[in-house]
């Protein structure tokens, strides 16, 4: 019974951090159509801004939260403007573009902060369930990812930038017919893309190593996650990370964390294969 | 320009490029040529550079005492970026146009594997001067890093003692993990204990949290982890974000090898226990005068001085001691003389090469994790490399040229 509640909070777990990985990406990618090989940087520049905001003495919650989503944020409308803006609708384009910059960034960082491997502790401690210890920081994680879900889709839905955020990415000249200026709006959809990455760079700094490379380990599974989840946005995003979360962390349970990954992408090479469009290319058609 | 006035030309331009090089061999005989091909940049500099700092060091120190054979050493340094095809690349290079008299380098057992075939085939000395997995038996390469059953063969035992029979291993998935592993369950056996499980991880896997469910669920008395490089870091986080630091003790082949123990904070990291060669806190004369030398050089708020960078300082002063025995840079002559059981008396203690597997008999040290040092709780004299020798022996077959995978 412990097991169980321990194995459910772990595909908990895997489902979420699959989420925060990738929200940013589900958003530069799947709704501006840029192939942002720099997501796996911007995560790591987020995880950066967090260690510099704690050097100089700031809230560990207030740098996740807030310094982290803004400074990369703001990395994300500078380079938006000197670079991603004269690439849009050149698909192959924005990857080298963006391929670039990943080295770029990592180059920069490596030569301001060096090569070593940075870090800070989980903040929260443990607690028990029967036999097995569990990380509080596990649930932070699970919550965040449920309110960032929950806000996307308020966010577009709801709000007047949502609306015409979606509508600039459908029909940019009818937008643009009808007086807004598609390209601020380019600008902040992507900066709002990197904010998120940053977001999910500073979760993950307490749980992993930081250094300048980091990104590498990310980039590839925000990919698989976003093009495995398909055209809509939200619904793809929970059901993409649903299903390979899920079947990642549950072949790792059964047999070894190689297999787990080995799994992960089996279940996307297979599923791709029977939806190309991916699950929201087939099932939960027209949501968001 | 017509014909004959372009070949005048060209012929010209190639003497005259072909000039400088009658310098350069009018050179080499007064210098001696040193090459070390260490990263300095890309994903193991953290390890290569505290490495290049020690071979520095101990290259103006030994021309400050007048050099070697009346000869300045020339150090070449080549930063192979941590990228295998430059490995290649500035071997060749040192072997055929520097002509270098010894190369000292590599960091991985992967780049020591690309660069040994292409120095022995051209006739250059080469010294790997990393801890590794053991086995390499080559007669033109001297392995002066301590090898398994030199450390496991004494952390083990030590640690199982410690803290009790039942243990389970978590390693990095590639030779060094896979062949380490093998190592701790052979020696866990040979005391008497058992394996609870050994878990394999790709150097990119940052969730460990079903492991660490896994572990828990194991009940083991003590973990042994040969966990690699950045990412890994995210267990000894995750570990100890579950509360199971203070529950379940660790000790580590490889830990503090990238100054883990300096990101990591105490509460984190203090109780493991690591066994090396070298740790800088070793309180002898020799290893203060030395720490005294190196401050002076490179500052004294150097975070720490690694294992690796010590065996690349006293991989040098081998070679030194071969050079001064053998009178001359004869390929054959150093090696006859490196051959001849030669000793050092670094920092580390006493340090000689073992005649028949080319590998060092040396100190070894367990030492564990306190408030981000590492504190000497032992000292093992003089420990023969137990685990190359019982594959190795160049005396006896010359020839012999590969990496033998020694069967734990």
């Amino acid at each position: 019974m412990d097991l169980a509640l321990i194995v459910l909070i772990q595909v908990l777990y895997a489902v979420a951090s699959l989420v925060i990985i990738s929200a940013g990406l589900a958003v530069i990618f799947g709704m501006m159509k840029v192939i942002n090989l720099a997501h796996g940087e911007f995560m790591m520049l987020g995880a950066y801004a967090v260690i510099a905001a704690l050097k100089v003495g700031a809230n560990l919650w207030f740098a996740i939260f807030i310094i982290a989503p803004i400074a990369v944020g703001i990395v994300g409308v500078v380079l938006e403007r000197l670079i991603i803006r004269r690439l849009y609708g050149r698909m192959v384009d924005t990857m080298l573009a963006t391929w670039g910059l990943s080295l770029l960034l990592v180059g920069i960082v490596t030569s301001v902060a060096g090569n070593t491997t940075a870090g800070v502790s989980a903040p929260l401690g443990s607690f028990s369930i029967g036999a097995y210890s569990v990380s509080g920081y596990t649930l932070v994680i699970i919550a965040v990812a449920v309110v960032l879900a929950v806000a996307i889709r308020w966010v577009l839905t709801r709000t007047q930038f949502g609306l015409i955020a979606r509508g600039t990415m459908q029909k940019p000249d009818m937008a643009n017919a009808l007086g807004i200026s598609p390209s601020r709006v380019y600008s902040v959809t992507f900066a709002v893309g990197a904010a998120l990455s940053g977001l999910a760079g500073a979760l993950l700094a307490p749980l992993t190593g930081v250094v300048p490379t980091m990104g590498a380990a990310f980039v590839a599974k925000a990919f698989i996650t976003v093009i495995g989840g398909g055209p809509a946005i939200l619904a793809g995003l929970l059901g993409a990370s649903t299903l390979f979360g899920t079947i990642n962390q549950l072949a790792t349970f059964v047999t070894t964390p190689v297999l787990g990954e080995v799994a992960l992408l089996l279940a996307a090479i297979v599923m791709l294969r029977l939806l190309p469009q991916g699950i929201t290319g087939r099932f939960f058609k027209g949501s968001l | 320009m017509d014909r004959r006035s372009f070949i005048h030309g060209s012929a010209a331009a190639l003497a005259g490029s072909a000039l400088p090089l009658f310098p350069m061999a009018a050179m080499a005989a007064d210098e001696i040529v040193v090459s070390s091909i260490i990263d300095m940049s890309g994903g193991l500099d953290i390890y290569g550079k505290p490495m290049t700092d020690c071979m520095t060091l101990a290259v103006e120190e030994q021309n400050a005492a007048g050099g070697l054979l009346g000869k300045k050493i020339k150090l070449v340094n080549y930063d192979p970026q941590s990228n295998m095809q430059l490995y290649a690349q500035f071997a060749q290079q040192s072997a055929l146009k520097d002509k270098s008299t010894v190369v000292m380098g590599g960091i991985t057992s992967a780049s020591r594997e690309v660069i040994r075939p292409v120095l022995t085939r051209n006739k250059t000395l080469y010294f790997y001067n990393t801890q590794y997995e053991g086995g390499v038996c080559d007669r033109n390469t001297f392995c002066t890093g301590v090898t398994p059953g030199q450390t496991i063969a004494k952390l083990v035992p030590y640690a199982m003692k410690k803290w009790g029979k039942k243990v389970y291993v978590v390693a990095a998935d590639y030779n060094y993990g896979q062949i380490t592993s093998q190592w701790v369950k052979k020696f866990v056996q040979e005391n008497g204990g058992s394996i609870a499980s050994i878990d394999f991880f790709p150097l990119d896997v940052t969730n460990f949290g079903p492991t660490i469910s896994k572990i828990e669920a194991a009940k083991p008395d003590m973990i042994v982890s040969a966990l690699v490089g950045g990412a890994h870091i995210a267990f000894y986080r995750q570990w100890a974000a579950a509360g199971l630091t203070k529950k379940i003790p660790l000790a580590s082949t490889t830990f503090a090898g990238g100054n883990e123990q300096i990101v990591l904070s105490p509460a984190e990291a203090d109780g493991f226990l690591v066994s090396y060669n070298y740790f800088q806190n070793i309180d002898t004369p020799e290893n203060n005068a030395f720490k005294a030398r190196f401050y002076k050089r490179f500052g004294a708020d150097y975070p720490n001085i690694t294992e690796l960078a010590m065996g690349t300082y006293q991989g040098f002063k081998l070679w030194a001691e071969g050079v001064k025995k053998a009178g001359s840079i004869d390929h054959e002559k150093m090696i006859t003389a490196l051959e001849s059981g030669i000793s050092i008396d670094g920092p580390s203690g006493k340090v000689s090469i073992d005649p028949e597997t080319h590998h060092c008999v040396l100190n070894v040290r367990i030492a564990e994790v306190r408030n981000k040092q590492l504190n000497v709780v032992e000292t093992f004299q003089q420990q023969p490399p137990v685990d190359t020798s019982a594959v190795c022996n160049l005396k006896k077959n010359p020839k012999d040229n590969q990496q033998y995978v020694i069967k734990a």
